[in-house]
């Protein structure tokens, strides 16, 4: 059986699909089987940033609509052999999705992966509520300002509400936090909100906090996640946040602002 | 296809009349000056614009029938419509007020506790949360031991206990008493079917709203609350008192 996550937020555009492909293959690097699926029908942005955009023939809803086969539609990513990619259809319109054949697509996926991670779009509406309808865990995205904070909030209250845990009186959906684009430095200054700030409304379960980082917007030009650059802040947070997923007992990083050593400060470097 | 309205055997009807209640802001008027009602209204509207836009309003004319013979009805709710209010009833009037009202298409509420068309509600409808025990056992505690998160309500017949948090842009009802071990920043409304001797116990009191029977404060009225310290409300004289435990 595998775990279903969803990325998932309300807001638009907190980082929910530089996530999905992050923590896709940050598990699949580690030898867990996942699939990721764009649910983001009309946009198609996952393939974009996994850069596989070109090796798109079939979709999400092809497969829905019994129009081609699960095998035909996955997409194996060439960086690792673990990771498959199921697009969303650029043409189709979002009443496309139905709750059933979603539900239908996740249950096959669920014999042979091991993870399932899929990537919401923004809203709260149909296509964010398919995305999260079948979930186990909820990696909730969040950027420290009141307006993404009050969205996840409600976020929360759909998932413990709405969902199919919630409707068969299951264990509830496991809520995780996930603090995107923090700069501890604007926090400082006080134009953000402080991880406190932000545990303080939410009381959710600190996955990770992933710093506002250049690498993020690199990685997604080229098409690579930014988890493989392994130098790059971003990167590190993505894999400290697979690594706490997976149950390791990795320490926070990335809260604080980073003191400059007398080296840097002598010669200016970054 | 036949035109009989019941012949959808097998589907939900169309329509559905069910008994309910809400919470409406009233309007008592204590002089009838045209120029001051509407320079106050505009007061508190602009206290908190976006609770009070579209809110619907009934108008307590009590006071006013004692000391103004002549009232113009119309230029009233003229008054409270500018003002982004809508108004759904008057109570408290004169039988040519109530003929007046209805003529104008609003309604004519009862003033008297015993008088009101108070149905109890059958279910009302919300974002559920996912509940530890039946919902229509009367006068039965309901306690929710996880966040309320914005954009759901919980309804509870007797009292009501959240162990954990009332997020903003929740709401939270109880026809008995509500206590909240968390923060309460959402609404806040006891004694919903006109039960003025319910109270409200909070822990830490941030709420965009609590209300006891009817009778309300909004979080601009709750700017001298220290936050963190426990208070309980309730009503003395119909008014909100706020006391510190
Ligand atoms: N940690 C980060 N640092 C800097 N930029 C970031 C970071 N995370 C995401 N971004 C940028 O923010 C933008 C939105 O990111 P992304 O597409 O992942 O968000 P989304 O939540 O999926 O958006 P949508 O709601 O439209 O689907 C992108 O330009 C991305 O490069
Ligand atoms: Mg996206």
């Amino acid at each position: 059986m595998a775990r279903i996550i969803v990325v998932t937020s309300g807001k638009g555009g907190v980082g929910k699909t530089t996530t999905s492909a992050a923590i896709a293959m940050g598990l699949a690097k580690r030898g867990h089987k996942t699939a990721v699926i764009d649910f983001d029908v009309g946009l198609r942005n996952l393939d974009l940033i996994m850069g596989c955009e070109r090796r798109v023939v079939y979709d999400f809803i092809n497969v829905i609509n019994e129009e081609a086969s699960l095998n035909q539609a996955l997409i194996k990513d060439k960086r690792c052999n673990q990771l498959y990619i199921l697009p969303a259809s650029q043409t189709r319109d979002k009443d496309a999705l139905t709750l059933e054949g979603v539900g239908k697509v996740l249950d096959e996926l669920s014999k042979t992966f091991k993870y399932i991670v899929c990537d919401s779009p923004a809203g709260i509406e149909k296509g964010a509520h398919l995305a999260m309808y079948y979930a186990d865990d909820a990696f909730v995205v969040t950027n420290p300002e009141v307006a993404s904070v009050r969205d996840s909030d409600r976020m929360l209250g759909i998932l413990s509400s709405k969902s199919r845990r919630a409707e068969q009186g299951k264990d509830p959906i496991k809520e995780y936090l996930l603090l995107s684009r923090y700069s501890p430095k604007r926090v400082n200054l006080g134009e953000m909100l402080s991880v406190d700030d932000v545990q303080e409304i939410l009381s959710l379960h600190l996955l990770g906090v992933i710093p506002e980082s250049q690498s993020v917007l690199n990685a997604s030009n080229s098409g690579t996640p930014v988890i493989l650059d392994e130098q790059s802040d971003a990167g590190k947070a993505y894999n400290d946040i697979v690594a706490r997923y997976l149950g390791e007992d990795v320490p926070h990083r990335f809260i604080n602002e980073e003191k400059k050593g007398l080296f840097s400060k002598l010669f200016g470097s970054k | 296809m036949s035109s009989n309205p019941h012949n959808a055997t097998s589907q939900r009807p169309v329509l559905e009349l069910k008994s309910s209640s809400f919470t409406v802001p009233l309007l008592v008027l204590n002089k009838y000056d045209l120029h001051l009602i509407s320079d106050q209204l505009a007061f508190k509207v602009q206290q908190a614009p976006e609770f009070f836009k579209n809110s619907p309003l009934i108008i307590d004319l009590n006071i006013l029938v004692k000391t103004t013979t002549d009232l113009d009805l119309k230029a009233l709710f003229d008054i409270v419509r500018k003002h982004k209010f809508i108004p759904v009833g008057i109570r408290g009037g004169k039988p040519e007020h109530n003929t007046a009202a209805n003529e104008l298409g609003i309604p004519v509420q009862s003033t008297t506790q015993t008088n009101r068309p108070a149905p109890k509600p059958q279910k009302i409808e919300t974002t559920p949360v996912a509940e530890q025990q039946s919902d229509n056992e009367k006068n039965q505690t309901k306690i929710i031991t996880h966040p309320i998160r914005s954009g759901q309500r919980v309804y509870a017949h007797g009292d009501l206990i959240v162990l954990s948090q009332v997020s903003a842009g929740s709401e939270i009802m109880a026809e008995g008493n509500i206590h909240v071990y968390g923060t309460l920043r959402g609404r806040a409304l006891a004694g919903v079917q006109g039960n003025s001797g319910s109270r409200i116990f909070c822990s830490n009191l941030q709420a965009e709203l609590v209300s006891i029977d009817g009778i309300y404060k909004i979080n601009d009225d709750l700017n001298d609350i220290s936050p963190g310290k426990p208070v309980q409300l309730f009503l003395k004289e119909q008014n909100l008192v706020i006391e510190y435990l």
